[in-house]
C-alpha cells in the first residue's frame, strides 16, 4: 500500500465513524423525544454523507453557518456531542446555555458561527462574513449549508448574485434532500438541480451524489482550492436525501414509500460499510468495534446531557445586548 | 460651532468614524455614488454600491459585523426595512442571546422617514416602534444637526445594531454642530426648554413643534417643558419621569401612528411610576391609523402641529 492510499483509506475510515456518529447520535435525540425526555429537533439522517464529506474538505479556520438540521456539520467538524445534546435539550451545559435549543446551535470556537433557523437566513449572514474574509488577509473561505426549500426564497438569490459580483470566497453548499418540510420539492420548482439556478449567477458549480462521501469530499476539497486560488465562490450541490421526516415525530404518510424504498436502498452509511469492508479497508470485528465506541460515546453524552441542569432563570434576560 | 444641515452632519460623522476606525464600511443602494468623496477618500471596498435588496444588505451587514468588521448600511426609507426585518429582527436582533453571547453585531441601518418630501406611504412610514419592541437592537431618532451627527457617531462605535431613523423633514435644515470630536450619547434625553406647567414630550421634527408650541403657549403665560427624546430605545425614563413629577402634566407628540406606539410605553410608564405625580391624565397627540399621503398638504397635516399641541394644553 503506498503513503497515498493509506492516508485515504483513514480518512475514508473516518469518514464513516463521522457519519455513524451522526446518525446515531440523530436517532437517539428522536428516541429522546418519543420517550417525552428531549425537545423536538429536525435530524439529518440519510444526509450524513454531505456534512461528513464537505467538512472534511475544510481547513481550521475556515468558517461554517448552518441551519435548522446541523448536528451533522457540527458532528462532523468535532462538536462534542455531550454539549450537543445538552444543547438540544435546552441545558446550561449546552453550546449556547440552552438558549438555542436544536434549532440554532453556533460553535464559535470551531468556526460553526450564526447558525440561523429561519430558513435563508444562513444565506443572508454568509455574505457578511465572506465580506469579512475578503477584506482580511486570510485565505479562510465561508461554507453555507442550506436545502433546497431555502434556495426557493428570495435572499438565496440575493445571496448568490451578491457574492458573485463581489467575489465573496463563499462555499455554498445546498444539501438538497429532496423535501421542503412537508412539500416535495417536485411541488416547488421545475429543475432537479439548484446548481442551474447558481449558473445563472455566473458562479461556478456542480452537483455530487450527496450520499456517496468519497465524491462529496473530492468536490468539495476541489471547490475549496478554487475558493482560494480565484477569490470567488463556488456552489455544491450535494444531491441526497431526508430519510427521517421535517421533524420529530414525522410518521411521514406523505412520503411516496416506492421513494423512500429507493432512497434507503442508497442509505450512505450502508453504502460505505459495504464498500470499506469489500475492499479490505475494514474487518467485520473492526466495523463492529467502531459501532460499539459509537454507541458508547452517543450514550454518553445522553446520560450528561440528562444530568446537566437547566439554565437559572435569570439567563432569561442575559446576552441581549452587549 | 459649524452650521451644517443634518444630511451633511451624517455625512461628516460617517468619515470621521471612517478615519478614526478602519473596520467601519459602509454599503447600500447609492452609497458609493452618492458619497463620491468617501468613495474617494476609503476606497471601493469600504465604501460600496449594493444591489436593490434590503434583505442582504442587512444580511450581508450582520454578517460581516459578527466578523469583526462595524457596517453602516443606509436603506434609503423606513418602508424598505420592511424587506430587512428578518435580517436585522431574527438575526442581528436574536442571535446574540440565541448563542448564549458568542456574537455582537456592532452595525447601524439608517433610514430616512417622515413628512417632507411627498413621496408618499412606502417611502414614508414611521415604522420606528416596530423596531423597540424587538429585542437586541437600539433606536435613535435626532431632532437637530448636532445629534444628527453625535448620535450616529455614538452609534457607530456601539456594540449593538441600531437603528438610525432620520426625518425626511429636517435633512436639509441647518443647525448648529459643535466642532470636533462630538459624541451624543444613546439613551439619554434632552431638555430642550425648561417649563414647570406641562411636559411636552416627543422625538424627531415633532420637537420642533413642541417648542414652538411652547413658544406660544409662553405668550399666554403657560410654561411648557419640551423633552426631545433622542433615542427610543434605551428608552431615558428617569428624564421622563424626572420632568413629569415637576409639571404633573405630560403631553406626548410624535409623527408615527398612535396604536401601541411610543407614546403609548411614555403613557403607560407615567401611569405605572408617575401616578401620584399626575394632576391630569396624560395626552397622546400622535399620526392617524392611516398611511401617509403623498399630497402636501395632507402629509403636513399627519404630523400633529404646534397648533394642535397649543389646544391640547390649553384643555388642562
Amino acid at each position: 500500500m503506498t503513503t497515498v492510499e493509506a492516508v485515504i483509506d483513514r480518512n475514508v475510515t473516518q469518514a464513516l465513524e463521522t457519519m455513524l456518529l451522526i446518525r446515531t447520535f440523530e436517532e437517539k435525540s428522536a428516541e429522546l423525544q418519543a420517550a417525552g425526555l428531549s425537545p423536538s429537533m429536525c435530524t439529518s439522517v440519510g444526509q450524513e454523507a454531505s456534512a461528513a464529506g464537505v467538512v472534511s474538505a475544510l481547513g481550521p479556520n475556515d468558517l461554517i453557518l448552518t441551519n435548522h438540521r446541523s448536528a451533522g456539520h457540527l458532528l462532523a467538524r468535532g462538536a462534542d456531542p455531550r454539549r450537543v445534546m445538552a444543547e438540544i435539550q435546552g441545558r446550561a451545559t449546552g453550546y449556547c446555555g440552552g438558549k438555542s435549543g436544536s434549532l440554532h446551535i453556533s460553535v464559535k470556537d470551531l468556526g460553526v458561527i450564526l447558525t440561523s433557523t429561519i430558513v435563508g437566513g444562513e444565506l443572508s449572514l454568509v455574505t457578511g462574513v465572506g465580506l469579512s474574509l475578503s477584506m482580511s488577509d486570510s485565505d479562510a473561505i465561508a461554507t453555507v449549508f442550506f436545502g433546497d426549500g431555502a434556495a426557493t426564497e428570495g435572499i438565496f438569490h440575493e445571496s448568490v448574485n451578491l457574492a458573485a459580483v463581489w467575489n465573496l470566497p463563499i462555499l455554498y453548499v445546498c444539501e438538497n434532500n429532496q423535501w421542503q418540510a412537508y412539500v416535495h420539492r417536485k411541488e416547488t420548482m421545475l429543475t432537479d438541480h439548484v446548481s442551474e439556478w447558481a449558473k445563472g449567477y455566473g458562479i461556478a458549480s456542480r452537483t455530487v451524489d450527496g450520499n456517496d462521501v468519497e465524491a462529496v469530499a473530492e468536490a468539495a476539497r476541489e471547490a475549496i482550492a478554487y475558493i482560494r486560488a480565484n477569490r470567488k465562490p463556488f456552489f455544491l450541490e450535494t444531491y441526497t436525501y431526508r430519510l427521517r421526516g421535517h421533524m420529530e415525530p414525522d410518521d411521514q404518510k406523505y412520503v411516496d414509500p416506492a421513494e423512500l424504498a429507493s432512497w434507503r436502498q442508497r442509505d450512505p452509511i450502508a453504502m460505505l460499510e459495504r464498500k470499506l469492508l469489500v475492499d479490505g479497508v475494514l474487518s467485520s470485528v473492526e466495523l463492529a468495534a467502531m459501532k460499539v465506541n459509537v454507541v458508547k460515546r452517543v450514550e454518553d453524552a445522553a446520560a450528561y446531557a440528562l444530568e446537566s441542569p437547566y439554565p437559572s432563570i435569570d439567563q432569561m434576560t442575559t446576552d441581549v445586548y452587549a | 460651532m459649524t452650521t451644517i444641515t443634518p444630511d451633511q452632519a451624517m455625512t461628516d460623522a460617517l468619515a470621521e468614524e471612517m478615519r478614526r476606525d478602519a473596520r467601519v464600511i459602509t454599503f447600500g443602494e447609492g452609497v458609493a455614488t452618492k458619497n463620491y468623496k468617501l468613495a474617494a477618500e476609503f476606497g471601493a471596498k469600504r465604501v460600496r454600491n449594493t444591489p436593490l435588496a434590503e434583505g442582504i444588505i442587512a444580511g450581508t451587514a450582520a454578517g460581516a459585523a459578527a466578523t469583526g468588521l462595524r457596517p453602516v448600511v443606509d436603506l434609503l426609507f423606513s418602508p424598505f426595512m420592511t424587506f430587512a426585518m428578518e435580517e436585522l429582527v431574527n438575526s442581528a436582533g436574536k442571535l446574540r442571546f440565541i448563542s448564549g453571547g458568542q456574537f455582537s453585531f456592532p452595525l447601524v441601518a439608517i433610514s430616512r422617514t417622515g413628512a417632507g418630501w411627498a413621496v408618499g406611504a412606502q417611502h414614508n412610514h414611521n415604522l420606528e416602534a416596530w423596531f423597540v419592541h424587538a429585542p437586541g437592537v437600539k433606536v435613535v431618532m435626532p431632532s437637530n444637526a448636532a445629534d444628527f451627527k453625535g448620535l450616529l457617531k455614538s452609534a457607530i462605535r456601539d456594540e449593538n445594531p441600531v437603528m438610525f431613523f432620520a426625518d425626511i423633514g429636517l435633512l436639509h435644515t441647518p443647525g448648529e454642530v459643535p466642532d470636533g470630536d462630538h459624541v451624543v450619547p444613546i439613551g439619554k434625553a434632552a431638555i430642550r426648554r425648561e417649563g414647570s406647567f406641562v411636559t411636552l414630550v416627543s422625538y424627531g421634527k415633532t420637537v420642533n413643534h413642541c417648542l414652538a408650541a411652547a413658544a406660544t403657549l409662553a405668550e399666554q403665560g403657560i410654561d411648557a417643558e419640551v423633552l426631545d427624546l433622542r433615542s427610543l430605545k434605551p428608552l431615558d425614563e428617569a428624564s421622563v419621569l424626572a420632568s413629569v413629577a415637576k409639571t404633573g402634566r405630560a403631553v406626548i407628540v410624535h409623527e408615527a401612528a398612535g396604536p401601541c406606539g411610543v407614546g403609548a410605553e411614555i403613557a403607560a410608564i407615567v401611569a405605572e411610576k408617575a401616578f401620584s405625580s399626575l394632576k391630569a391624565p396624560v395626552v397622546r397627540l400622535t399620526g392617524p391609523d392611516a398611511p401617509s399621503a403623498a399630497s402636501f398638504p395632507l402629509e403636513a397635516a399627519y404630523a400633529p402641529s404646534a397648533e394642535r399641541i397649543v389646544e391640547a394644553v390649553r384643555k388642562f
